[in-house]
Parts: structure tokens; C-alpha cells; sequence
């Protein structure tokens, strides 16, 4: 079958999964892929579990990942990572919260474009698209903190992680 | 074609689409997974308003619609059943401008209290209907429902789902269609338009013949797609469902129908002929299946285990293997809860200690039911709560009735809650009534939009505001009250104790801004004060 690389991103309402898996879209997108990105929002405001699908390749059909099938699980909250490892394939990566050090961001509302970073480590985007897809979606004001936190987080996975091909 | 690639999800290519059609106005009413239609269109420069509920907001287009000009409706699945009564007979009339309603449905109910299926409505009023797989399609189809709308003067329904509404997907744009529409004007057709008896009998003959007209058109030009494949298997599939089933079973035949009212049935058949078993995937109800078998095709539809919740590219595999075998069921998450500081939070503990029977509505303070409050006896439909407290009172012994309590939000007032009101005045129970509208000054659930109690208008900027207090004197409620809840000089506690003792008719609006939407409320109205001003200025100047 034609190549698709599927990504979940797990967190809580409030987090930013959804403007994560929107960067990782919009970045995919910049690189040529076929794209498909999906979740529920309903309650996504209300503090509840949220995950994210991402999907990127030659050809995308569905838009959702079938559990057992994702490439990388990255998630954003420790309460959230056993509830979700099921949606990993085997061999697949997880990338948890653990891999940054809080410590190390200014903000830690930056901490979801610190694991984007991470996640970039073991994708094939290439950096530049990530820059641009973080400002597409973020207020300027927001700019030099998360592309700050973006490269903290790639130096912190970069040959961590196999890339997950 | 143009080369511009856009990531978008089905709402916001719905929009868009809608914009490129010429659309002169869109309606509607707040509902998950809908909402976004309409906020996109005013983004990019659509012409859109919220209504109170979806009946007025269909009832608006129509208009719009029989002044020559386009109209695009938006709502939630539920959104449909308030919408029907115009809806059943709109189908009726000969529209002058495209008509185009769209209906999202949530299989699986990710943010809803039900999870019907409209495309029943298709079948039931005779609209057309049209059914994207992902949103380039809904881009294309609602382009095309504008066009078909006008060719047969009908009202068309495109019906999206939670995963083509939500999920991105790419879409190309087109370019505008060449020529400008017509201008809006008015051109008496009385029979064409006033569905007395007279008018209606041969009114609803014509609607049968343009279906009959649409049928032919979809069986020959209609938007549809054969992938070829092992003739082993032959797949039929609409919607989202289409993708789960291409990816389940790539090797199989699939003929993935767009318009699914009225069906290409001459094409079905074809393509029935060339399978050697015939499958038919779709989510919720049997309902094209059931249409296959009635035509006489032999099709296999699902077990029935896949009537509920959604499809998804495993579920879809295990049909395709008859697999009726238990699911596994998907690890629970961390459920949603009330906000810390919602104004909803300290009613819903008055509300418990007073152990109060409670007729609840749907909105944030659905919540409410949860513990630690657990204080939710009932949650039907939007305006529900008034009339089921009501009910209630009526035929519970004393000491219970005494105890109900009817509890709405504010958008959900004005949405369906003013004729419960009415209710209440003209059949009043034995032991009176308490109605407590939570007034947070946004409909919240749905992330925020404004409504005719907030005194803004969709792009959030002023217009005249309805006085719930004002309004529940004007109908002859006999109490009537306003508290802020997180005033511990107001006690909501004592006052209720008061009101539930007396036999009469009470309404409490409790008032105090939704903690998300109030920063952006300060925002709003610091916005239009600055354009007062400067409208004074430029005035006096
Ligand atoms: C007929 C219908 N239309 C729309 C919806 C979606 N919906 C559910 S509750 C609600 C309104 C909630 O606003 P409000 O009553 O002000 O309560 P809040 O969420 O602000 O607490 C909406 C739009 C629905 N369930 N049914
Ligand atoms: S969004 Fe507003 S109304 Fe809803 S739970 Fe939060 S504070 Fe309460």
C-alpha cells in the first residue's frame, strides 16, 4: 500500500492538542503530502481526554488512524499515555511528556510546541516547514517563545528516537 | 484549476464553497459538529446571522430564497427535527434562489443526545439530498446544491457528518462561476408559494415529478465514483464511510453514491451486476440497504452491532469478515467537567443540598448531573426542561412536586424555553412552579456564540437585547427575580426555599458570565463603546 504515516497526539482539554496536530497538518501539507487530520472537539474545552489523528502520505483515505496503527503517540499529559498505548502499533514510538524538561521552557504553555519539536526528530518534515506551520498558527506575540521551545524539543529527541518509517 | 492547495476541514470548505456560490445570506443556530459553518462564512466575508432556533433560521432563508437570492442554513441532526415544519413543506414550493440546508449529524454522539439519522428527512420531505466523503467534496457539493436547488426550484439538504465536518482534509478551489447572479427581487407566484389546500394538492404533484426529474439526472450526470477491483467484492458506500471502506478493502469494487436522495438506482443496478457479493456500507441506520432491497437488488447490509456509533476503518474490516464478535472497547478517558469558577457550579450545589427534583435542559450545565452535584433528573431536548418539570408537578403528590425545579440555559431559553414559559402561565400546576434560567450571557457549550439574550450579534458586535426578567413579567409569571450567584448576599438558597413553599409561578435568572467567554465579552463591548464614540464624533463633526 502507498505510504501514510499516522501520528496521535493525546492530552487534555486545554493543552493544545488541536493546535499541535494543526502544525504537524499545516507542515505535512507544506512538505507535498496528502493530508488528514481529525478528532472530536465537543468537550475538548471542558478539560476532558483529547486525542488527534494525523495522517500524511502518497494517498490518505480514511481520516482517522485504526487503533493498533499509529506510527508515534505523542502525548502531552502522563495521566494520558497508558489510557492511549493501544493506538501504537508495534515498533511504533511514544513520545511523552518526559522527554522535556520543564525546567528548560519559559512557558510552560510551550510545552506542546516543545513535543512538536521532539516529534519532528523522528518524522520526515523538514525543519523549515515546522517553523512556518508554528507561526501560521499561533498570535505573532507567541512567535520567538515557541520556535524557542520547537528547537529545545528537537535538540532533546534528535537521534533519540528511530525515525519511525 | 487552480493550484492553491488548502487544508480545511469540511465546515470551513462548506464555507467557502458557500462564498463562492454567492450565497447572500446564511442562517442558523449553534450545534456541535455545525457551529463552524457559519463563523467561517463571516470570516471570509459571508453575509452570516444566528437565529434563535433552527425553525426561524430555515424560515429566514426561505425568504431569502423566494427574493431570488441564495441561502445557506446550518444546524446539528437535532437542528432538523425543530427545522421540519417548514422544511416538510418548503419542499412544496418552487424556490426563486438556491436553497441549501445543511444538516450535520454525529454518529457515535461525541457532543449530542442522540444520534439520529436525517437522511430519513430526505426520503420523508422529498429534498434532495447530498452526501461529501471528505471536504473537498463538501466544497464541491456545495457549489453543485446551489445549482441543482435552482435548476428544480428545491430545496436541497447536505448532510455532513462529525468526521467530514471536523476532519481536514485538502481541498482545491475553483474559481468563481462566469456572470454575476441576479439581483434580489420580487416576483408575485402565488400558487407557487402559499400552500393552502388549493395550491398544495398540485404542489405536491410537482414535487414528485422534479424527484422524479432529479432521479434521472443523478442516474446520468450524477456525482458518484466506480473504483474498479476484484469483482469478489462489491462495496456500496456514502459518505466518510466510503473512505474507511477504500482503505478496508482496496482491492474490492466500490461504488461510492453522492447524491443518496433520490438514489441512481439505474447505476446501483449496473454495478450490482458486476459484484459477486454485494455489500453496502454505511454508518447509522440501514437506510440505503433497505432502499437496494425494495428496488429488488440483493445487497448485504451490516449486522446490526454497527447500527451504533460510528465507522471506522477496523469496524468496516469486521464487516466485511461478518465478525459479530464483542468489541474492545476503547480505554475510557478523563470526562469533561463544569470549569473552575463556572457560574453554573454554585446553582447545581444549591440545587443539591435543597434536594430539589430536577428538570434539566441541554447546554454546560448538563454537567450538572455529574457528581459532585448529581443534581440532573431529566435532559431530553433543547426547552424540554420546562415542560417536563411542568408535567411533573402536575400529577406528583405535593411533597414531591414542591421539589421540581426546571433548570435551562439562556440560549436554550430563547432557542425552545419562551413557550414553555407560556405554559407555565397558562396551566399553571397546583403548587405553582420555579423556572431558573442559568444566564452566562453566551451559549458556551457550543463554544461560545452570541444569542438574542447577549445583545450581539455573530461577529460579536452590538444589537438590540432581550430582557429575560422583562419579558417573564410581560407574560404574567407571578415572581420574578435576578441573582448573582458568586454575591453571598443573594442566596440563591433562601430565595428558592421561599419559592418552592408558594404555589405560584416563579422565574429566577440567575447572572453571571460563562468564566471563558468574559474576558472576551469585556472585549466586545469595550470594541463597540470605542466605535460609539467615534460614531458621535463623526457625527457632531
Ligand atoms: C435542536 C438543537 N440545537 C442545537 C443543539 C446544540 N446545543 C446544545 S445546548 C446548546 C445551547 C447551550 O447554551 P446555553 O443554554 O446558553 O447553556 P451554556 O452552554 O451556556 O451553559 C446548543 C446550541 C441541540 N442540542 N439541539
Ligand atoms: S465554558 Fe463557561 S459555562 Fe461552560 S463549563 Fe466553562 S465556565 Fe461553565
Amino acid at each position: 500500500m502507498a505510504f501514510v504515516k499516522n501520528i496521535v497526539i493525546a492530552g487534555l482539554g486545554g493543552q493544545g492538542v488541536l493546535t499541535s496536530s494543526d502544525i504537524l497538518a499545516d507542515a505535512a501539507l507544506a512538505a507535498g503530502f496528502d493530508v488528514k487530520k481529525s478528532e472530536l472537539h465537543g468537550m475538548s474545552q471542558r478539560g476532558g481526554s483529547v486525542t488527534s489523528d494525523v495522517r500524511y502520505g502518497d494517498a490518505v483515505l480514511s481520516p482517522m488512524v485504526p487503533p493498533g496503527e499509529a506510527d508515534v503517540l505523542l502525548v502531552l499529559e502522563p495521566t494520558q499515555v497508558d489510557i492511549n498505548l493501544a493506538l501504537l502499533r508495534a515498533g511504533g514510538v511514544l513520545i511523552g511528556p518526559d522527554v522535556i524538561d520543564p525546567a528548560a521552557l519559559r512557558n510552560r504553555k510551550s510545552l506542546n510546541v516543545a513535543m512538536l519539536g521532539a516529534l519532528s526528530a523522528a518524522l520526515d518534515i523538514g525543519e523549515a516547514h515546522w517553523l512556518t506551520a508554528v507561526r501560521a498558527n499561533l498570535a505573532p506575540k507567541l512567535h520567538a517563545l515557541n520556535e524557542e521551545a520547537f528547537s529545545i524539543g528537537r535538540a532533546a529527541a534528535v537521534g533519540r528516537f528511530a525515525r519511525a518509517d | 484549476m487552480t493550484e492553491e492547495r488548502l487544508l480545511l476541514s469540511g465546515d470551513d470548505a462548506v464555507a467557502l464553497g458557500a462564498l463562492h456560490a454567492g450565497v447572500r445570506l446564511g442562517t442558523g443556530y449553534p450545534g456541535t459538529p455545525s457551529t463552524e459553518i457559519l463563523e467561517t462564512f463571516d470570516r471570509v466575508g459571508g453575509r452570516a446571522q444566528w437565529s434563535p432556533n433552527e425553525k426561524v433560521a430555515l424560515e429566514v432563508a426561505i425568504g431569502v430564497a423566494f427574493a431570488g437570492a441564495r441561502a445557506l442554513v446550518t444546524m446539528k441532526h437535532v437542528g432538523l427535527n425543530v427545522a421540519a415544519d417548514p422544511l416538510f413543506t418548503a419542499t412544496y414550493t418552487d424556490v426563486e434562489g438556491g436553497l441549501v440546508i445543511v444538516s450535520a449529524d454525529d454518529p457515535g454522539m461525541a457532543s449530542s443526545q442522540n444520534e439520529q439519522d436525517n437522511r430519513h428527512y430526505a426520503r420523508a420531505a422529498g429534498a434532495p439530498m447530498l452526501e461529501p466523503r471528505d471536504s473537498q467534496q463538501a466544497y464541491d457539493y456545495t457549489r453543485l446544491a446551489f445549482a441543482l436547488s435552482e435548476r428544480w426550484k428545491i430545496p436541497l439538504i447536505l448532510r455532513l457528518t462529525t468526521r467530514v465536518c471536523h476532519a481536514k482534509t485538502v481541498v482545491r478551489p475553483r474559481p468563481m462561476d462566469a456572470g454575476p447572479l441576479p439581483e434580489p427581487h420580487f416576483a408575485r407566484d402565488i400558487p407557487a408559494r402559499v400552500m393552502i389546500p388549493a395550491y398544495a394538492k398540485p404542489a405536491h404533484h410537482r414535487l414528485r415529478a422534479k424527484l422524479a426529474e432529479i432521479e434521472a439526472w443523478n442516474d446520468a450526470d450524477g456525482p458518484m465514483q466506480v473504483d474498479e477491483g476484484d469483482p469478489a467484492l462489491g462495496i456500496i458506500a456514502t459518505g466518510v464511510a466510503a473512505m474507511h471502506a477504500r482503505e478496508a478493502a482496496p482491492d474490492a469494487r466500490q461504488l461510492t453514491i453522492g447524491m443518496t436522495y433520490p438514489l441512481p438506482m439505474q447505476r446501483i443496478r449496473a454495478f450490482a451486476r458486476g459484484c459477486e457479493r454485494l455489500l453496502v456500507i454505511e454508518e447509522g441506520d440501514p437506510v440505503l440497504v433497505d432502499s437496494l432491497r425494495v428496488a429488488g437488488i440483493e445487497a448485504e447490509g451490516k449486522p446490526e452491532m454497527y447500527r451504533f456509533g460510528e465507522l471506522n476503518v477496523a469496524r468496516v474490516r469486521r464487516i466485511i469478515e461478518g465478525d459479530r464478535s464483542p468489541e474492545p472497547k476503547p480505554a475510557p478517558g478523563k470526562p469533561p467537567e463544569l470549569c473552575q469558577g463556572c457560574s453554573h457550579r454554585g446553582v447545581f450545589e444549591v440545587l443539591r443540598d435543597l434536594d430539589c427534583i430536577v428538570a434539566g435542559d441541554i447546554g454546560c450545565y448538563t454537567l450538572g448531573v455529574l457528581p459532585p452535584f448529581s443534581a440532573m433528573d431529566s435532559c431530553v431536548c433543547m426547552g424540554a426542561a420546562i415542560g417536563v418539570g411542568l408535567g411533573l408537578r402536575h400529577v406528583l403528590p405535593e411533597a414531591e412536586a414542591r421539589r421540581v425545579v426546571s433548570v435551562i440555559g439562556d440560549s436554550t431559553f430563547v432557542h425552545s424555553g419562551i413557550t414553555g414559559l407560556a405554559e407555565m402561565v397558562y396551566n399553571p400546576p397546583p403548587t405553582g412552579h420555579v423556572v431558573l434560567i442559568l444566564d452566562n450571557g453566551t451559549t458556551a457549550m457550543t463554544g461560545l456564540q452570541e444569542h438574542p439574550g447577549t445583545g450581539r450579534l455573530l461577529d460579536h458586535s452590538p444589537t438590540a437585547k432581550i430582557s429575560f426578567e422583562a419579558l417573564a413579567r410581560s407574560m404574567g409569571v407571578e415572581n420574578v427575580h435576578v441573582v448573582d450567584v458568586l454575591d453571598k448576599a443573594q442566596s440563591l438558597s433562601a430565595l428558592l426555599t421561599d419559592l418552592l413553599a408558594r404555589s405560584e409561578t416563579s422565574l429566577v435568572v440567575t447572572r453571571q458570565p460563562c468564566v471563558l467567554a468574559a474576558p472576551k465579552i469585556r472585549q466586545y463591548e469595550k470594541t463597540a463603546e470605542a466605535q460609539r464614540i467615534a460614531g458621535c464624533t463623526a457625527t457632531t463633526d
